[in-house]
């Protein structure tokens, strides 16, 4: 048996130990571009994904500027992990971690709201009364969920009477799970809608539609249950292959899907939600309902004179270039974010796409030169159609779909693989985007 | 995702498991395969009789890893809906079983000593 062995030497173990070596060296060798030396001043409004996204990588870019990040949350709230805690998969505190965590020492972090915005004398005015000056303004504060635009709706009916809204925040997700939980175990009426204004993650609607219906198959009370989802217009999803898709499993399911009908009241006691449509009002009944408000820019800036005139009437968004995120009435001013004036990208995907473009057109700018890094429209939507499985949906400005994995990863085939990603590698992944990492 | 470095993945699996509990999975999986190594080269042999346990163990690696990970995302067999779905289940079984194969072998070559069984 002796001629069976396998010799080996210590110059191949050795050979190998240097590998290993060079192997665990190599991010500490990757290569970082030299900061470019400025005293600019630079006020970041919102510490929230993009905001911090952005304190974190000019921290790195620049030598010099005093940057200032306004933002009165203690709390940092990764919102794409709120599907997965209305789907009571995980606890509230899944979504939630310290926004001073997140941001960069040699950054001012005023613990305060933005009050006031002068873009003419370039000054930002606290809900505290200090006044910041700057040089260049990055608008990040995300967007602001108008309950109060559904006649008879507020934050405090989330979590009963059947009535649930996972937008609102983590301890609501939590509620809406709890009613949700609840009503599958018994069956009835599941109404499903989403606001005519522009908004955030518009999978996330067509999401909690396929999980409450998933529970509903669970338990074994889908047949006694009727599943409705009011669209707001003619569609189901803004990208004509993806909206295909999704009528194709709405079919497929059994859901009853009507069109054009936008929720503008709720009456909790009666449980019934009204409906604008062509026709005129319609009431829809429910025993649950995931309550989905119209959104719009936060007050200061729909004041501030940055918003958007003819476009978006009303929502407020911030008037930028949807290539350059610069602002097109003053080039010192950009937006990333939920808070951007841009067709789609209100998703942290997006935001991760956005603030490199942010950044590298903001340093050319101080260092006197010019970018071609432009945003391309670039979204991604984990469509989840039942616990385990998704559809890893990307797209860009142009409604072409753009997979992260062309050839491996089908984005229009439901897929365990997908799920996978959605639940595991997302989250972490988010917060390497935070701490401007990736 | 836009160019995934080296670097971005590092940082993923940082935020995913934590700094401290990422390295030292790093660090024990290293530490696994040097002293895999090191028996090797030890023994000057592969030890068959060592081995043939360390086969056995593999199917223990591959049901133990899918299964682990069936728990921790809360899914299992039928959500595999597509070919990579198949493709990656097979792979995570795969690793696994190699992993708990290399194991097995160290563990067993660790404490038996050199055991000229198959001389």
């Amino acid at each position: 048996m002796s001629d069976d062995r396998f010799q080996t030497s210590r110059r191949a173990f050795l050979g190998a130990m240097a590998t290993g070596g060079a192997v665990a060296a190599l991010p500490a060798a990757e290569a970082r571009a030299q900061a470019v030396a400025t005293n600019a001043r630079i006020v970041i409004l919102g510490a929230g994904a993009a905001g911090a996204a952005l304190a974190n990588r000019l921290t790195a870019r620049l030598d010099g500027a005093q940057i200032t990040i306004i933002d009165p949350r203690q709390r940092h709230l990764y919102q794409p992990g709120f599907t997965l805690i209305a789907a009571g998969l995980k606890p509230a505190n899944y979504s939630v971690s310290r926004t001073g965590d997140w941001l960069p020492s040699g950054v001012t972090w005023l613990q305060a709201g933005a009050a006031n915005i002068d873009p003419e004398v370039q000054q930002v005015t606290t809900t505290d009364g200090d006044v910041v000056d700057y040089d260049y303004l990055i608008l990040a504060t995300g967007l602001e969920l108008h309950y109060e635009g559904i006649e008879g709706m507020s934050r405090d009916l989330i979590g009963q009477n059947g009535i649930g809204s996972v937008y609102a925040g983590p301890e609501e997700a939590e509620a809406t799970w709890r009613e949700m939980d609840r009503f599958t175990e018994t069956g009835g009426t599941a109404l499903f809608t989403r606001p005519a204004t522009e908004m955030k993650c518009a999978g996330a609607p067509l999401k909690y539609t396929f999980l409450t219906d998933h529970y509903l198959r669970e338990k074994g009370t889908r047949g006694r249950s009727e599943v409705i989802y009011a669209a707001h217009s003619t569609s189901l999803f803004g990208v004509p292959i993806v909206n295909e898709k999704v009528r194709m499993l709405y079919e497929r399911q059994g859901f009853t899907t009507v069109h054009n009908h936008v929720m503008k009241a709720i009456d909790p006691g009666r449980k019934v939600a009204t409906f604008e449509t062509p026709d005129g009002d319609e009431e829809i009944g429910f025993d649950f309902t995931n309550v989905i408000p119209p959104m719009r820019a936060p007050a200061v800036i729909r004041e501030s004179g940055l918003s958007w005139e003819d476009r978006w009437v009303g929502e407020g968004w911030a008037e930028v270039d949807q290539y350059t995120l610069r602002h097109a009435r003053y080039p010192n001013v950009f937006a990333a974010g939920d808070v951007a004036g841009v067709p789609k990208g209100k998703t942290a995907a997006s935001a991760k796409w956005q603030v490199p473009v942010v950044e590298d057109q903001l340093v050319a700018q101080i260092a006197g030169d010019t970018t071609d890094h432009t945003y391309n429209g670039y979204t991604s939507c984990p469509l989840i159609t039942r616990v385990g499985r998704a559809m890893l949906i990307e797209f860009d400005y142009n409604n072409n779909l753009t997979p992260s994995f062309p050839g491996i990863i089908a984005p229009l085939e439901e897929l365990w693989v997908s799920w996978l990603i959605k639940e595991v590698a997302l989250k972490p992944t988010y917060y390497a985007m935070v701490r401007g990492r990736a | 995702m836009e160019s995934p470095s080296f670097g971005m993945f590092i940082a993923v699996f940082e935020e995913m498991f934590g700094s401290g509990l990422f390295w030292s999975m790093v660090a024990a999986a290293v530490i696994i395969t040097v002293l895999y190594l090191y028996v090797l080269i030890r023994d000057r042999s592969v030890s068959w009789s060592k081995f043939l346990l360390a086969q056995l163990s593999m199917p223990v690696g591959a049901v133990a890893a899918v299964l682990l990970l069936w728990q921790v995302t809360h899914s299992g067999l039928s959500d595999v809906g597509g070919p990579i779905d198949v493709i990656v289940l097979l792979g995570v079984a795969a690793v696994g079983a190699i992993g708990m194969a290399i194991a097995v072998y160290t563990v067993q070559s660790l404490i038996r000593g050199r055991v000229s069984d198959d001389a």
